[in-house]
């Protein structure tokens, strides 16, 4: 299927990636395409198959439910960005 | 004796053992040679300090009877997806530019308790997004089989990705081995298109802690090295079970390089007939023929099978990883690490530091990935693709009822120019065609050289093995890797005279 500009607009938002507006219609073009490319799918008879959902045949795992590392804040304020007294700063994210 | 950076691994641990050469010596060598083939662009960080400090600790533990093993002292060069405590860890983006891990991940953990010597981290397509290397915002990796060789002209050629500094680095003598990783043939074509040995495990074999998230039904760490034998030990120390990847398997590791050395009289191996696509190169397409005839010769059974759903791989992948990337690459917003351009409200923040810190295919990728799992639309593009995917699995499972391994080639061409292959994005994943249906699957593979292009280009063949059976895909390469005997190796660092000795 055929991508329009404001769909691109629309999926760029979800995506928070910015595509400036002269960007909008060479990659409503590009994704168009590949989408073009991908419904090739539509061919293949799945009537009645489960889908895959995990790549070797295995339970998840469990553990305890007990702290077994961290305790060094220090290591982790190394990747702050901006480290204020102790605590890992960022910008305000919920309003 | 050949030079200390034309050696394979196996061999350097024995002439450390013998002491005909300390470790310190071995990674100076490697330093060196990493220093004087920069143009190559293979690596994004050198830590010559740290492969030097690695070594002398080496050199004393086998002063005291205390050495480690093969691996001890062994220079490596690690893919730049692999976080390490302490040095730049970047995915080959401008989004991750000066991160540097507080912890290490798994493998090369593995690795360094082994001993091994980390000489730096390799260049790669941004997020191991790519089939050439040349979306990586440090530049793209030139392969060393290309000028001044003389064999392709004058253009640059890729070394193939997205672990082409891996390759590059091990076909021009910079590191003993590599770590590669494999989404959808990240390591198998460019081991192809550089004249190396890349073996993808089976997806749980190694463990993904601290290797940067790109598809994770499909990531999958292995190793790049000269010979399979070498694949086989370096893969010993890498794989094993982690409880902090909850897909890593809880299952002992086999030898591997045991297994490496059994003959292969009496396996059956089977030849896919839908891999043998229109249009294919008359000279993959006869190497793949001589293949057959070199593994029948060594007393294995060659038959057809079929992979019906062979021709629905790439579609499915262009999917299920496109999906998998948006949802993983989510965290990289510039709130808690990496790049941050401001913005006038959070939202804005957000998208100015992803446009500003993506490259192309990778902004691509996560907007094809947002779509396909975006309401309305799950259904018909990524539950389908998951389907699909089940079906692809199963042909295998069928195939494997009544073979052992599977032969196929890697790539469908040898290394092309840089800048070949940018107008079209469907051009540049049809690399993929013969790797991803394994990764799909979840199952070994591993590519081996077999023998030179006609412009004088290095090809690779494929084995593809049951879950967990990397010692079948061991043995089978190991097979192919004595009847071809490809020992070319690209000249264009090696002046002439400093190949004193063997080759």
């Amino acid at each position: 299927m055929a991508l329009t500009r404001d769909q691109v607009r629309a999926i760029a938002l979800l995506a928070r990636v910015r595509v400036p507006d002269e960007g909008l219609e060479p990659m409503a073009k590009e994704i168009s395409g590949i989408l073009h490319w991908i419904e090739q799918l539509n061919e293949v008879d799945t009537e009645g198959v489960e889908p895959m959902t995990s790549v070797v045949a295995m339970t998840l795992p469990m553990r305890p439910d007990a702290v077994d590392d961290g305790g060094d804040p220090a290591a982790v304020l190394k990747g702050a960005p901006e480290p204020v007294d102790g605590f890992y700063a960022v910008p305000k994210v919920v309003e | 004796m050949s030079a200390l950076t034309d050696l394979g691994i196996a061999e350097a641990a024995a002439g450390l053992a013998k002491r005909d050469f300390s470790a310190v010596e071995l990674a100076r060598a490697h330093i060196a040679a990493v220093a004087g083939a920069r143009a190559l662009n293979a690596f994004i960080v050198e830590t010559p300090d740290a492969a030097l400090a690695a070594a002398a600790e080496s050199d004393k533990r086998r002063q005291d009877g205390r050495s480690l093993g093969v691996l001890d002292g062994i220079p490596l060069a690690i893919k730049d997806l692999f976080c390490t405590e302490g040095v730049q860890t970047t995915a080959g983006s401008r989004i991750l530019k000066g991160f540097v891990p507080a912890y290490e991940s798994t493998v090369t953990r593995n690795l360094k308790r082994a001993g091994a010597a980390m000489i730096g981290k390799t260049n790669l397509d941004e997020f191991a997004m790519g089939s050439s290397n040349i979306t990586s915002a440090f530049g793209p990796v030139k392969n060393p089989w290309g000028p001044p060789l003389g064999r392709a002209g004058n253009k640059e050629l890729v070394p193939g990705g997205s672990s082409g500094g891996s390759a590059a680095a091990i076909a021009a003598g910079l590191a003993l081995g590599a770590t590669g990783t494999d989404t959808g043939g990240s390591i198998r074509q460019p081991a192809s298109f550089c004249g190396i040995v890349g073996l993808k495990p089976t997806y749980g074999r190694c463990s993904r802690f601290g290797i940067v998230a790109f598809a994770s039904s499909l990531d999958q760490a292995g190793p790049m090295t000269r010979n399979v034998k070498d694949a086989a030990l370096m893969l010993g120390a890498m794989a094993g079970h982690d409880p902090r990847d909850s897909t890593s398997a809880p299952i002992p590791c086999p030898d591997f390089a045991r297994a490496a050395i059994a003959p292969v009289k009496g396996l059956r191996v089977g030849i896919p007939k839908e891999y043998r696509i229109e249009g294919m190169s008359s000279e993959i397409d006869a190497l793949w023929r001589k293949g057959e005839q070199w593994l029948r010769e060594q007393g294995a059974e060659v038959v057809e099978v079929s992979l019906p759903h062979t021709r629905y791989a790439l579609p499915t992948y262009y999917i299920v990883a496109p999906a998998e990337a948006s949802s993983n690459l989510a965290r990289y917003d510039g709130v808690r690490f990496g790049l941050r351009v401001p913005g006038e409200t959070l939202d804005d923040m957000y998208m100015n530091t992803r446009a500003a810190g993506f490259g192309p295919e990778v902004r691509r990728r996560i907007l094809i990935g947002t779509y396909v799992l975006s309401a309305g639309y799950y259904d018909a593009y990524y539950l389908k693709a998951q389907k699909v995917r089940a079906l692809i699995a199963r042909d295998f499972r069928d195939a494997f009822a009544t073979v052992d391994a599977i032969l196929a080639p890697t790539a469908p061409s040898p290394a092309f120019a840089i800048g070949e292959k940018t107008e079209d994005p469907i051009a540049m994943y049809l690399n993929d065609v013969f790797t991803v249906p394994a990764s799909l699957a979840g199952l070994p593979a591993m590519s081996v050289p077999a023998g030179l292009s006609a412009g004088g280009l290095p090809l690779g063949l494929q084995i593809i093995g049951r879950a967990f059976d990397e010692e079948t895909v061991l043995r089978a390469g190991a097979a192919i890797e004595r009847a071809a005997g490809f020992d070319t190796r690209p000249s264009r660092l090696v002046p002439a005279k400093a190949g004193k000795g063997d080759r």
